[in-house]
C-alpha cells in the first residue's frame, strides 16, 4: 500500500511538470505588454527598454520558464502586476473563500444526493424515480451562469431576499457572529447554484451505481437467504456502491475548485475563480500562472486521493 | 434481413441496429429530445425563410422594445429583432457544438486506439497527456487561450475541441484494451493484416457505440462552453449573434431586471438544447448497451 502511494506520487511529478510547461508557454504567448501599467509613463524609451530587459521581458520562453521554476521552488512566485504584492499573498486571501464555497457545496450535496439516489434506484421506474431523474437531468443541463442570473433576478433583485454579489456588506464593519451571518447571507445564492448542480450529478451517479450493484448475484443470494430488504440494500448493496460513490465525491472536489470560475464571476465572489478571470483580463501573468497551477495541483491531489481511497476501501484492487 | 440456415429455412433475424433503434424508440424522453433537436436544427438552417428581419438590421428608433406583434421577442439595444437573432444564434451555437466535438472525437479516438492497442510506452505517454489535460481548470485555460487567439467562433471551436478530448480517449482506450484480446483480432493478425488495418478497420467499428454516446454528450459540452466563453466576452463577438453573447445582455443590471426578453429566451434555448441532448445521450447509452437484452 505504501509503495502504491509512493508510486502514484512519483507519477504526479511528470504530469505536474507537463501542466506547468503548457500553462507557462500558453500564458507567455499572450500578446501585449503587461508591464505597461507598472512602468511610469514619463520614462524615456531607453530606460524603459532597460527596465524591461532587466526583469527578463525579452528572454525566450524556455529561459523565462527556467528562471521562474528556480524562483518558484524557493517559494517565490513573483509579484502580481495588478495588485503590486506577492502572488502568494493575493492567492492566500482568496483561496479560503473558494474552499469555503466548494466544501459547503460538496457537503450539502452529498447529504442530499446519496439518499435520493438510493431511493431512486430501489424504487426504479416509480413516480419518485421518474421525477428525481428528470430534476437531476435538469440540474446537469442548466448552464451555471444562466441559473445564477435567474436566481439574482428573482431572489436578489425582485424579492430582495439576498445581496446581488460580493461576500460581505461593503462599508459596514461587522464583527463576530454578525459577520458570519453576513457572509452566509452573501454565500447563499452561489452555494445554491453549485449545490444544485453537484447534487444532480452525484444523484445520477449514486442511482446508477446502486442499480448496477443491485443486479449482482450476491444481492440475489442475500435476498434468497431471507435477509430483510433493508439489510440487503443498506448493508450489502450500499457498502459496495459507496466504493465508486466516494471516489466520485473526491474527484468532484477538484472539479468544484476549477469549475466554479463562472459561478464565482457572476456573483463576484472573491475566490480563486473571480481572481483568475480578472487576472486574465488584466494580463497579470504571474498571477494567472500560479493560480492555474494551484488549481491544477488541487485537482491532481483530489484525483490521487480518490485513487488511494479506492484502493483502501476496495479489497479487490491490487496495488501493483 | 433474412438469414438462411443449414436446412435452408429462413430464420427471423433482427440486425443489431434495429434492436437498438427499437429500444431507443421506447424511451419517451429520448424521442422527445430528438424531436426538439430536429426542430432546433431546422429553424437554425432555415432561419432566413422564417424571419422577416435581417440579422443585423438596426432600428435606433425602436430600441429595447417590449415583445409585440411586430417583434415577437422585442428588440435589443440597437433595435435589432431578438427573435431573428436567436434563430441565427442557433446556427452559431449548434455548429460550435458539432465542430468542437468533431475535433475532440478525432483526437480522442486516435490517441485512445493507439494507447489501448499498443499499450506499454505509448499507453503510458498518452495517459500522462490525458492526466495533464484533465487537471487543467477548463475555463481558466479556455479564457487564456481565447485571449491569445482572439475572440471568434473558430477559436471557440478549437479551444473547446482541444480541451475536451480526454474522456472520449479514456473510454476508447478501455474498449480497445478489451477488444484486442478477442479472437477476431487474433485472426486478423494471423492473416497478416497490418496494425493500422486492424486498429482502424477491425477494432474501431466495435467502439462506435461508446464513441456515439460520448460524442453526443460532447456536443452538449461544446454548446455550454460557447455560451460560457461568449458570456464572458471571450467567445463569439457581436454583431454575429450566439446564444452565449446574447445572454451577456444580462450583465447590465437594468436589462437583467426589466428586459427579460433580452436574456431569458437565449438562456432557455441553451438549457433546452442541452437537456434534449442529455435525453438523447441517455437513450443512446441504454439502446447501444450490448449487455442489455431485448
Amino acid at each position: 500500500m505504501k509503495q502504491y502511494i509512493i508510486r502514484r506520487l512519483l507519477l504526479m511529478i511528470p504530469v505536474f511538470i507537463g501542466i506547468s510547461i503548457i500553462t507557462f508557454a500558453l500564458i507567455h504567448s499572450t500578446p501585449g505588454d503587461p508591464y505597461i501599467m507598472m512602468i511610469d509613463g514619463n520614462l524615456n524609451v531607453e530606460d524603459r527598454e532597460m527596465m524591461l530587459r532587466e526583469i527578463g521581458y525579452y528572454d525566450s520562453i524556455p529561459v523565462k520558464y527556467i528562471k521562474w521554476v528556480s524562483r518558484a521552488v524557493r517559494g517565490d512566485l513573483g509579484y502580481s502586476i495588478r495588485y503590486r504584492e506577492p502572488v502568494t499573498d493575493v492567492m492566500l486571501r482568496r483561496i479560503g473563500n473558494t474552499l469555503l464555497l466548494s466544501f459547503s457545496a460538496l457537503l450539502i450535496s452529498s447529504i442530499i444526493a446519496i439518499p435520493l439516489g438510493i431511493i431512486s434506484a430501489t424504487k426504479q421506474y416509480s413516480i419518485f424515480d421518474y421525477i428525481a431523474t428528470v430534476i437531476a437531468l435538469i440540474g446537469v443541463s442548466i448552464p451555471a451562469f444562466f441559473f445564477a442570473l435567474g436566481l439574482i433576478k428573482t431572489l436578489a433583485v425582485d424579492l430582495k431576499l439576498f445581496p446581488i454579489s460580493g461576500i460581505e456588506t461593503i462599508g459596514v464593519n461587522l464583527t463576530g457572529f454578525k459577520k458570519v451571518l453576513d457572509i452566509l447571507h452573501h454565500m447563499a445564492l452561489p452555494l445554491i447554484v453549485l449545490t444544485f448542480m453537484q447534487t444532480a450529478s452525484l444523484m445520477r451517479y449514486t442511482r446508477s451505481a446502486m442499480l448496477e450493484v443491485l443486479q449482482q448475484d450476491y444481492i440475489r443470494t442475500a435476498r434468497a437467504k431471507g435477509l430483510p430488504e433493508k439489510a440487503v440494500i443498506y448493508k450489502h448493496a450500499l457498502r459496495n456502491a459507496m466504493i465508486s460513490i466516494s471516489t466520485l465525491i473526491t474527484i468532484s472536489l477538484g472539479y468544484l475548485l476549477s469549475g466554479a470560475v463562472l459561478t464565482e464571476t457572476v456573483f463576484v465572489w472573491p475566490g480563486m475563480g473571480t481572481l483568475l478571470y480578472q487576472a486574465v483580463s488584466n494580463r497579470d501573468y504571474p498571477l494567472i500562472t500560479s493560480g492555474t497551477l494551484l488549481i491544477a495541483l488541487c485537482v491532481l491531489f483530489a484525483n490521487l486521493l480518490s485513487d488511494i481511497l479506492y484502493a483502501v476501501i476496495d479489497p479487490r484492487i491490487r496495488y501493483d | 434481413m433474412d438469414v438462411i440456415d443449414k436446412n435452408n429455412k429462413t430464420l427471423d433475424y433482427t440486425p443489431l441496429w434495429r434492436l437498438s433503434l427499437n429500444r431507443f424508440r421506447r424511451n419517451k424522453l429520448a424521442v422527445l429530445g430528438t424531436i426538439v433537436l430536429i426542430i432546433l436544427i431546422i429553424t437554425a438552417i432555415f432561419a432566413p425563410l422564417i424571419v422577416q428581419y435581417d440579422r443585423d438590421e438596426q432600428n435606433l428608433l425602436k430600441i429595447y422594445q417590449k415583445p409585440s406583434k411586430a417583434h415577437i421577442l422585442g428588440t435589443d439595444e440597437l433595435g435589432r429583432d431578438v427573435f431573428t437573432r436567436l434563430l441565427y444564434g442557433g446556427r452559431v451555437s449548434l455548429s460550435v457544438g458539432l465542430i468542437s466535438t468533431t475535433i475532440s472525437v478525432v483526437i480522442g479516438v486516435v490517441l485512445g486506439i493507439i494507447a489501448g492497442y499498443y499499450g506499454k510506452k505509448a499507453d503510458i505517454i498518452i495517459m500522462r497527456i490525458v492526466d495533464i489535460f484533465m487537471c487543467f481548470p477548463f475555463f481558466v485555460i479556455a479564457i487564456t487561450m481565447a485571449a491569445i487567439l482572439g475572440p471568434s467562433i473558430w477559436n471557440v471551436m478549437i479551444i473547446t475541441g482541444v480541451l475536451g478530448w480526454t474522456s472520449i480517449c479514456r473510454m476508447v482506450r478501455a474498449e480497445v484494451m478489451s477488444i484486442k484480446e478477442r479472437e477476431f483480432v487474433e485472426a486478423a493478425k494471423a492473416l497478416g493484416l497490418t496494425n493500422r488495418e486492424i486498429m482502424f478497420k477491425h477494432i474501431l467499428p466495435n467502439t462506435f457505440a461508446v464513441i456515439i454516446v460520448y460524442a453526443t454528450l460532447g456536443i452538449a459540452n461544446g454548446i455550454l462552453s460557447e455560451a460560457g466563453l461568449s458570456f464572458l466576452g471571450l467567445g463569439v463577438k457581436q454583431p454575429q449573434p450566439s446564444w452565449g453573447n446574447m445572454l451577456a445582455a444580462a450583465q447590465n443590471l437594468q436589462s437583467l431586471q426589466h428586459r427579460w426578453w433580452l436574456w431569458i429566451p437565449s438562456g432557455l434555448l441553451v438549457f433546452i438544447t442541452i437537456l434534449s441532448i442529455n435525453f438523447v445521450g441517455d437513450g443512446l447509452r441504454d439502446a447501444l448497451d450490448p449487455k442489455l437484452k431485448q
